[in-house]
């Protein structure tokens, strides 16, 4: 089929030509050498920005991995002292640790497919020219300027047993579960909340995605015969390959760091089947000062989002590129 | 056009992205698919009422007492402001917390982060993105790379290390950031992701502006000022909004990070309706007030942000 090659190829031009500027941005304008002052009004200008993000990123990078071997406290008089792997085998040992790290990817395993998925739902909805469209979109992202924790105690209400969801299924004659009170339900009622709020988000970011496909393309495609599934597996998603590695990327590392809704709704509860490793973290690190411990919980959490996005990056990537 | 020749059922959203997207324009009326379309229409409005009506809910609530509330859960007048309706629970509110406080807090944050975070990030990708210069693609890379750290896990190690960086402040020379107005802002100032998108923005810009500039006799700082910032009016207000909704909404760092009750922002004063006997009614006008500010931001700057949203996925 003619049109799926010649979008292919069409999109992957576009691509190769975009990396090809981005690999040498300074290939298209005049080089102006950098004189020694230019160096240094470049530099000072970076100061301000340079020192924030190595005192306040960079050190805590490096911090992480520092105090995860130490016994450090948040609040102590004595100096930390290296322990070597001890905090791992304590962590490697502690039930709560596996339950909250089963938590938090299952509710990444499920929760990523969903949102994409209905956001791109969402999107393909509301990307017409039709009169209103806009009011649509703007009701849709509405739960996403509301912030989470309004929106976790909203959903805490509405949760419960005889709260407002109950009633509506009720109403089509569903006897609802104690939603947030029964280890089966928590984790799942807090993945339903959580999709709702972040949908729009994404909805947005994939409308973006569709409206960089040309339309053309689709004209190429149905005089080539072409069906709306055919459109779409062969126009609209090779051309949505950028945007989706992108939402991949960004659902799954803001599934990872799942905290607030569990911290307002459950904390943790009932019996861990809501913990989350964001939220052992807190409350060793915080609550029990227990810092070092923390910075071991947070240094598997590091390399579990950087294993996911790496391997996300992998299964995603250009063919072509 | 493509929605006139669109082949066969189901055509109905696909057409519509082809539509969208068309660079003629277009004459759509066809009736092909006539049932596509109302029901394409049906389901935007279920969806309008699965994201609207909780936020109705919300709203309406606040101003009923809570016996009310839950009498009112089994039928529409849950999402209707009928019945016993005053402003109780909104007085309540003020009386339980220093509510005046909270939202003061709130808004000097968010407005200081904001303000210096669109100078200092502008800032430094100017000098990335303009000014040559040996290791400015280092530079530029290095920031790049730690785009994948989320700030949950540098939480806890950050909340022991500002606990013993000093602070030079009215006070004099003060060891420990904890419970401070400073721990609040400074920490998210920089930014990594704002740095990139003025980066990109500001790459786009001609560079022979500059040359034009220079030749005039201006300075880097002056090109910066006077003709690139000015020209970057959506560039600052994607930075401006995506610092605004994080930082207005913080909970997990002022929760650890500040104790005393006249330093907290409004988000960790919620936990405050948890703790002594629960009044729906008054966390609903609670949760309502601290909303309401960024809904009518969100209303009259809709276009603003939607774009900023959108245009923080064209990384890719």
């Amino acid at each position: 089929m003619t049109t799926i090659t010649s979008a292919e190829s069409a999109s992957a031009t576009r691509r190769g030509r975009a990396a090809r500027r981005g690999d040498k941005p300074g290939s298209t304008r005049t080089p102006v050498k950098g004189s020694r002052s230019s160096t240094t009004t470049a530099l000072l200008m970076l100061a301000p920005a340079g020192v924030l993000l190595i005192t306040f990123l960079l050190v805590p990078i490096g911090l992480t991995f520092g105090l995860a071997f130490t016994n450090a406290r948040l609040i102590s008089p004595r100096p930390a002292e290296f322990i070597g792997v001890d905090n791992f085998v304590r962590l490697f040992e502690d039930d709560t640790f596996w339950a909250s790290l089963r938590n938090t990817v299952i509710f990444a395993a499920i929760i990523v497919p969903v949102q994409s998925a209905c956001a791109l739902g969402l999107a393909l909805l509301v990307n017409v020219k039709m009169r209103g469209v806009n009011f649509f979109r703007t009701i849709y992202f509405l739960p996403v300027v509301t912030s989470m924790v309004v929106v976790s105690m909203l959903w805490l209400f509405m949760y419960q047993k005889n709260g407002l969801i109950n009633q509506v299924l009720l109403k089509f004659g569903i006897e609802g579960p104690d939603w947030l009170g029964d280890p089966k339900t928590a984790l799942l009622a807090i993945i339903l909340m959580s999709a709702w709020q972040a949908m729009g988000f994404h909805m947005v970011i994939w409308l973006s995605g569709l409206q960089t496909i040309p339309g053309d393309l689709y004209e190429a495609a149905e005089l080539d015969g072409a069906g709306t599934w055919e459109k779409f597996r062969y126009v609209t998603w090779p051309g949505l390959r950028a945007t989706r590695t992108f939402i991949l990327i960004t659902i799954t590392i803001s599934a990872f760091a799942l905290f607030t809704q569990v911290n307002i709704m459950t904390q943790g509860g009932p019996l861990d089947s809501t913990s989350t490793v964001v939220l052992m973290a807190v409350r060793t690190g915080f609550q029990q000062q227990q810092t070092g411990y923390a910075s071991a919980i947070s240094l598997v959490f590091f390399v579990l989002v950087l294993a996911v996005t790496l391997v996300n990056r992998r299964l995603t990537r250009d063919k072509d590129a | 056009m493509s929605t006139a020749t669109a082949p066969g059922l189901g055509a109905d959203h696909l057409a519509h992205v082809a539509d969208s997207t068309a660079t003629t324009p277009r004459g759509t009326t066809d009736g092909r698919h006539g049932i596509r379309k109302p029901l394409a229409l049906v389901g935007r409005l279920v969806l309008c009422l699965v994201f609207g009506l909780p936020l109705l809910f919300m709203f309406v609530s606040s101003f009923k007492p809570d016996l009310q509330i839950f009498g009112d859960l089994g039928s529409w007048k849950a999402f209707l402001p009928v019945g016993d309706v005053s402003l109780d629970n909104y007085t309540g509110v003020f009386g339980r917390v220093p509510f005046a406080q909270f939202m003061t807090n709130s808004v000097v944050i968010t407005v200081v982060t904001v303000v210096l975070g669109v100078v200092v990030n502008s800032m430094a990708a100017f000098a990335l993105a303009r000014i040559k210069f040996r290791g400015s693609g280092l530079v530029l890379g290095l920031i790049l790379a730690t785009l994948i750290v989320p700030f949950e896990t540098l939480a806890l190690p950050l909340l022991w290390w500002v606990n013993k960086l000093p602070f030079l402040g009215p006070d004099g020379l003060t060891e420990g950031w904890l419970d401070t107005y400073q721990v609040q802002i400074i920490p998210f100032i920089a930014n990594a992701f704002s740095i990139f998108l003025f980066y990109q923005y500001f790459d786009s810009i001609p560079k022979e502006l500059d040359e034009a500039a220079k030749v005039d006799g201006a300075g880097w700082f002056r090109i910066y000022r006077s003709i690139v910032m000015p020209l970057s009016g959506p560039a600052i207000a994607t930075v401006a909004i995506l610092t605004f909704l994080p930082t207005w909404n913080q909970y997990l760092w002022p929760l650890m990070s500040v104790q005393s009750e006249e330093l907290r922002p409004v988000m960790v004063g919620i936990d405050y309706f948890k703790q002594l006997n629960t009044s729906w009614g008054q966390i609903m006008a609670y949760a309502s007030m601290i909303t309401a500010p960024v809904l009518v931001l969100f209303i009259a700057f809709q276009r603003s942000f939607i774009n900023s949203i959108a245009s923080s996925g064209v990384k890719g």
